[in-house]
């Protein structure tokens, strides 16, 4: 089962929602569709799905032409944001829902709805109704809705968003387990670059309607094509600082200099843009080439267990993801360490010109 | 621990006790007074249940009290599923949207009494253009001689007036649905009567609680629209029982007896729409129930 997208486009009241979009989901994938609000990833689940036609372009399912068939006529099953459950029924019902509109005999309904309650860890619900359910476990009951009936492409519309962090760590590692079984195309949206890198799989990342980038996630993340995708695959986004190279050393803005090492020399002088994850910027030297930066603070935002470390000089700003909780006042002194062997180097354009070779950790 | 005792909170309900007060128990308990005395100019004698048990016994009040009964019910079969069907149909949005908004919502804002004129006139054999039409067509309607007619007006009448009300209740309902539940039911094949069975109506229980409550209340009170309509006749066809209790009261000057049939009309209504309430509420979890069957 494969689901192939030929440059489709959607346009809603001369508004471009999906631009010409081309994208081939191997049987058996797992795929986020990574992007921020109206970044159109519902737009595309509702196009794969036959909710809506495409303006213009062609969608094939397992080499069947399937443009404008009614999601009627159509095998696949979607979760959303919100928990959707039929609000009378019992979480069994729920569950046999799709196979009894199916007409499957009664004993292998409930051995299917048996089974993927208990895939989900909701056997022991079974006889409840949906509200009186934690949100955590309304989702569940949705997903064994959409998993019960053997959909040849199921779509997830952002399904972690309403639930607590916890949850969420719980629930990615759990669809990671079930997907690697199935042969079935899944799709899932979200808006938090973490989470599709904790997914894995391949990762569509998407802008404004158009797909910036799509591949295996680890590619995607680590060799971007260019700033924009770099910018929406990383959380807080990457740091961009424009610079200069000459013949022998790295200039950003005038003050900062630094040698040409190894890994930038194929660069052909001239002016670039560069970027440094925030989380490869520490207060600490990790390497001994690694650029010593008196900055001053201007805001330490602690999110949970990190920080987010926001910095300027004279002539740029840059954001630090640290872990554990940093205090710092505003305006106060410090030093930061910047490193030269991870930088990403972008011509004028956006477009990468260099993907640093010695890649730590995410 | 303690028990902290407070009483400044007295203080913060007293506002509240007071408007309850003079709202709804000064008033009830000067009924009350009237129900359990006879009242004679200065003298009074108390009674006891005597009132009570006379107008139990009054066939006049019993008849009008089946009449209510048949008529209430009559107008909640026809305007909730009517109401909902309507609601169905109205558009989702646009102008078109706020178009047959307004309007359905023009029959509720016509005064009760304006809507008995308007129908005594619009149902008047000579110059009405229903009474005039019906009578073209061969049929000799007329609402003061014909019981039926009376009646058969009567609950058309109400229907006009008030099946808005429910229509627009669950119009709100509808629209609190998230789309998210139509696409589920679209991607998982449900028929047009499955999403309606078991999404819009679960969904618009609450709003029909209401709708059934509000209706049921408001038609066993029914009085200025039929009293304008008919005045009750032919004979007392269509006397309800607010009628029937304000011509005791202020035609006949039976104060006690009237109070203590308000009362039990008070009662009754009370009772009558707990009844509904609780049945509505289980008949929710035995259908749930009962589809679950399987389980």
């Amino acid at each position: 089962m494969s689901l192939i997208l030929e440059n489709v486009s959607k346009s809603v009241d001369g508004q471009d929602w999906i631009r010409d979009i081309n994208m081939t989901l191997e049987p058996g994938s797992f795929n986020v569709l990574l992007g921020r609000t109206l970044a159109g990833k519902t737009t595309l689940m509702r196009l794969m799905a036959g909710l809506e036609k495409p303006t213009s372009g062609r969608v094939i399912m397992n080499g069947v032409d399937v443009t404008g068939v009614p999601v009627r006529k159509r095998n696949l099953s979607m979760v959303y944001q919100q928990f959707i459950n039929y609000p009378a029924l019992t979480v069994y019902e729920n569950i046999a829902s799709p196979l009894r509109l199916a007409k499957l005999p009664a004993t292998v309904i409930d051995e299917r709805v048996r089974d993927t309650a208990a895939m989900l860890h909701i056997e022991h619900l079974l006889k409840r109704h949906p509200l009186e359910l934690s949100g955590g476990q309304q989702q569940r009951t949705a997903m064994a809705r959409a998993l019960v009936k053997d959909a040849d492409l199921i779509l997830f519309d952002e399904p972690l968003v309403n639930l607590d962090y916890k949850l969420r760590e719980e629930f990615r590692e759990e669809l990671r387990e079930l997907f690697k079984t199935k042969n079935c195309i899944a799709v899932y949206a979200t808006t938090e670059p973490n989470e599709a890198l904790a997914l894995g799989g391949h990762t569509a990342v998407m802008h404004e309607g158009r797909l910036l980038q799509y591949g295996r996630t680890p590619e995607v993340y680590h060799q971007p094509k260019d700033i924009l995708t770099a910018e929406m695959f990383s959380e807080p986004p990457i740091n961009v600082v424009p610079g200069l190279v000459t013949e022998s050393e790295v200039t950003f803005d005038e003050t900062v200099h630094f040698k040409l090492n190894a890994d930038l020399k194929s660069l052909t002088p001239g002016r670039y843009k560069f970027g440094v994850r925030a989380s490869h910027i520490g207060l600490v030297p990790h390497a001994d080439d690694d650029l010593e930066l008196p900055v001053n603070v201007d805001l330490a935002e602690i999110s949970g267990s990190e920080t987010f470390l926001h910095v300027r000089n004279d002539h740029f700003r840059l954001v630090l993801h640290l872990s554990g909780v940093h205090e710092y006042g505003v305006d106060e002194k410090i030093k930061i360490y910047f490193p030269t062997h991870k930088i990403y180097a972008f011509d004028m354009g956006g477009a990468v010109v260099h993907v640093p070779s010695r890649m730590g950790g995410a | 621990m303690n028990k902290v005792e407070n009483n400044k909170a007295w203080f913060l309900v007293l506002p509240m006790l007071l408007l309850v007060a003079f709202s709804a128990i000064i008033p009830l308990m000067t009924v009350v007074n009237y129900s359990v005395q006879d009242i004679l100019g200065r003298s009074a004698f108390f009674v006891g249940s005597e009132w009570f048990v006379q107008t139990l016994n009054d066939s006049r009040l019993q008849s009008a009290l089946m009449r209510q009964f048949a008529f209430s019910f009559t107008i909640l079969a026809i305007q909730v599923p009517l109401g909902i069907a309507i609601a169905l149909l109205m558009p989702k949005k646009g102008w078109q949207a706020s178009a047959v908004l307004i309007l359905i919502t023009l029959p509720l804002l016509v005064p009760w009494n304006v809507v008995g004129s308007m129908w005594q006139i619009f149902t008047r054999g000579d110059i009405g253009l229903m009474g005039y039409g019906i009578r073209q067509l061969g049929y000799p309607y007329n609402i003061t001689r014909n019981a039926s007619d009376a009646w058969i007006t009567i609950i058309i009448m109400d229907v006009w007036h008030w099946t808005p009300l429910i229509a627009l209740l669950c119009y709100s309902g509808l629209r609190a649905i998230p789309e998210a539940y139509y696409q589920a039911a679209q991607i998982d094949r449900a028929s047009k009567w499955a999403v309606f069975r078991y999404i819009q109506l679960p969904k618009l229980t609450n709003v029909l609680v209401i709708g059934v409550l509000l209706r049921f209340m408001h038609s066993f009170m029914i009085y200025a629209e039929p009293f304008v309509l008919t005045g009750g006749g032919p004979g007392s066809s269509t006397t309800f029982l607010s009628q029937t209790l304000a011509t005791m009261a202020i035609g006949q000057q039976d104060l006690g007896p009237s109070a203590a049939f308000s009362i039990i009309y008070f009662l009754i209504i009370l009772a009558v729409s707990y009844v509904f309430y609780v049945t509505i509420m289980n008949m929710q979890k035995d259908k749930a129930d009962n589809i679950s069957g399987g389980a």
